[in-house]
């Protein structure tokens, strides 16, 4: 477990630079391993597309990535440091079905939560801080919608609270699980947008991501997974056909879109 | 007060201040169980504690000691605890794990009660349901002042819950809403969770003596609920379930004394009434609450059908106005067009009589001057929509007037505008009907 020593001096020299350093990480559930000795290196200031079919392992990366499950071996560096002390440097947007959106609390309350954690514990939330959720919501386009409680807005405009409550805290890295899933086209025009935007602001994003034909108009870097790293790097040179069939192998559903995704791909 | 037989101040006083103190002290966590749906552990905790308090009575031979106090709550969280262990290595859902735990904790507390009450003075029968009109009996003499020892020890813990709530309101609400993010934020989600664990395992304890194992859960679950009802914002709602907890506890007092002698019996126990109490405010608010009540989700799924139907009886009128100037219909008539019940008619009929845009005349009705204008611009966006329908979207006219039934119900006078200069201002609609102005 103690992963401090084994990482040489070179690799923590490079860990420092890199805004996402994983080696060797393993993740496993009840013994069964989900995640196997994954390595990764994210470079700064891209949008990162984390692509594998279903069960190969994508939100535990994430989870593992801020200790929200266990690992069973291996080391994450964030900007150089463990997730302990680079907490205040990351954004983190779970998946939107992981929460009860019956919930009482309105879009405004949900914001004002990325806030919690440079609040600290027992202090209040004050009105400087509504006010920065405040102008959080209005950049993702729903200031309209801040005291309606959150089971009443659209799944696009929940997704769009979510973008919010990470984006009103200033991170460098943001990890985001599936923003994408089940929005309508115009959410997803204006969470590409937004992302765009942090990225020219030097942000780092990491994204589960599940339609293929989107892939290469969105990402620049690519991190391929199915249990195990297939491939990671630039769009132009992973998003190939022999990687995308070894990431979804046997799934033939999947293979003829992802094949699709490639002519087009190749066609413009 | 004096007029409900056999009130004493002295007495049934104390016993709505314990009553109250109980209830708005379980209510407090009982907000984040319910958030959280875990109402079940609440229960299981409030059992749970049963051995631990047994044991204190073996031990001390009293009830009132700080070691039973911490005993119990001491099992309480064993409860909360073994659960998880009994659903992590056991593969089962959490139910059945504490299914297993409080049954188990709670039996064996049972037997340990029963052993004891041999030695001790103790009766089974107040571990289940309290005996919360002892409570003005035993007395502490505080600065002079001689309070009995369940209101200190439940003012306390009602004083340590309202602490627990606001010092920790942000992370509560944050690890029961999005535990993840309370962890990745530095809250760690477990150890709230287990903190709570220990405050409803305090007020177990606390509640025990007034109003039992088994009604403490309803202290706990049965206000919050009610109060979930009434509200979607959750400082409003912990307020409201505080304010449902008095109350319930006050009613419960005063039902226990009053609704018995309705029926020619004894007054009743109090703790079973402010359940009841509880349960019947809950009831209320399932039926009427202002926007989560049975009534009002009915009222609200009927109201669309309503309007629709009413507007449509506008719009028919209107149209046999064109037809057949200064000529009423028959209610029967009516009916026949809008393919309505004779209920459905007579109701919207009154209805829109009394928002005074029909009025009866001899043989039936007739539209007022202020339904001939809303009609107008029904049966104008019908026919605008058809023409829409015809030159933009090319549906063929044979399916023409469904749709346009449909649309016009939704079209606004802003719609209207925008439809006539997508259609060039039409006379006429595709059946060659004139286009009625806009008013």
């Amino acid at each position: 477990m103690n992963t401090e020593q084994t990482a040489g001096s070179v690799e923590v020299a490079r860990a420092s630079v890199a805004p996402l350093w994983v080696q060797d990480l393993t993740v496993a559930y009840h013994r069964r391993p989900v995640l196997w000795d994954i390595e990764l290196e994210v470079p700064r200031g891209q949008l990162v597309g984390v692509l594998g079919p279903n069960g190969a392992g994508k939100s535990t990366l994430i989870k593992a990535v801020i200790g929200l499950v266990p690992c069973m071996s291996g080391c994450v560096r964030i900007f150089g440091q463990p997730y302990r002390r680079s907490r205040h440097r990351v954004g983190y947007v779970p998946q939107r079905e992981s929460v009860d959106w019956d919930f009482p609390v309105d879009a405004l309350d949900v914001v004002t939560m990325g806030l919690y954690r440079q609040i600290g514990w027992f202090r209040p939330v004050t009105r400087r801080h509504r006010q920065t959720a405040m102008e959080a919501l209005d950049r993702v386009g729903i200031a309209d919608l801040a005291h309606r409680q959150i089971s009443q807005l659209s799944g696009g405009q929940q997704q769009r609270a979510f973008l919010a409550r990470a984006l009103v805290h200033d991170a460098d890295l943001y990890l985001m699980d599936e923003p994408f899933a089940s929005v309508d086209a115009s959410t997803e025009r204006a969470i590409i947008e937004i992302l765009r935007e942090m990225k020219s602001r030097g942000k780092t994003v990491l994204v589960v991501h599940h339609d293929l034909q989107t892939v290469s108009d969105y990402f620049d870097h690519l991190v391929l997974l199915n249990l195990r790293l297939v491939a990671q790097g630039a769009t132009a040179e992973v998003f190939t056909r022999e990687n995308l069939r070894a990431t979804y192998g046997g799934r033939l559903t999947l293979l003829d879109e992802a094949t699709e995704a490639m002519r087009r791909g190749e066609g413009t | 007060m004096s007029g409900i037989a056999g009130w004493n101040w002295q007495l049934d006083g104390w016993i709505v201040v314990a009553g109250v103190l109980c209830a708005v002290a379980a209510a407090l966590p009982g907000n984040f169980l319910v958030l959280r749906k875990m109402s079940m552990l609440g229960d299981g905790i409030s059992h749970g504690v049963l051995p631990g308090l047994a044991a204190a009575f073996f031990l001390t031979g009293s009830r009132s000691s700080l070691p039973m106090f911490l005993g119990a709550v001491l099992f309480g969280l064993l409860t909360a605890v073994m659960t998880q262990w009994i659903r992590d290595f056991g593969h089962v859902d959490e139910g059945a794990a504490l299914g297993v735990t409080f049954t188990a904790l709670f039996a064996l507390g049972l037997v340990m009660i029963v052993r004891a009450a041999d030695r001790v003075q103790l009766d089974p029968g107040c571990v289940l349901y309290g005996a919360i009109e002892l409570t003005p009996l035993d007395r502490w003499t505080l600065a002079g002042w001689e309070i009995p020892r369940v209101v200190v020890v439940l003012s306390v813990v009602l004083l340590l819950n309202l602490v627990f709530v606001s010092l920790l309101y942000k992370e509560l609400k944050l690890s029961s809403f999005d535990p993840a993010l309370a962890t990745a934020s530095g809250f760690h989600a477990g150890m709230l969770h287990y903190l709570l664990m220990v405050v409803v395992a305090v007020t177990a304890v606390a509640s025990f003596e007034s109003v039992g194992n088994i009604l403490v859960v309803a202290m706990l679950i049965v206000p919050p609920a009610t109060a979930a009802l009434l509200t979607d914002r959750l400082g409003r709602m912990i307020v409201a379930s505080a304010v449902l907890a008095a109350l319930s506890a006050v009613l419960g007092h005063l039902g226990a004394l009053v609704v018995p002698v309705w029926f020619g019996y004894r007054s009743t126990t109090t703790s079973g009434m402010m359940a009841f109490a509880a349960g019947l405010l809950f009831l209320l608010a399932a039926l009427f609450a202002p926007r989560y009540g049975w009534l009002a989700r009915a009222v609200r799924q009927h109201q669309g059908a309503w309007r629709i139907l009413a507007e449509d009886l506008l719009a028919v009128l209107y149209r046999w106005d064109e037809r057949r100037p200064g000529q009423s219909v028959s209610r029967e008539q009516l009916q026949k067009q809008l393919l309505s019940g004779p209920l459905a008619s007579r109701v919207v009929l009154i209805w829109q009589r009394f928002r005074g845009r029909i009025r009866p005349v001899p043989g039936g009705w007739r539209l007022t001057d202020h339904g001939s204008r809303c009609g107008r611009e029904l049966v104008r966006s019908h026919r605008l929509w058809e023409q829409y329908l015809v030159s933009a979207a090319g549906v063929p006219v044979d399916r023409l007037h469904e749709e346009a039934e449909r649309l016009e119900h939704f079209t606004g006078e802003a719609l209207r505008q925008r439809l006539g200069q997508a259609t060039n201002a039409p006379r006429r609609d595709p059946h060659g009907t004139p286009i009625p102005p806009e008013n």
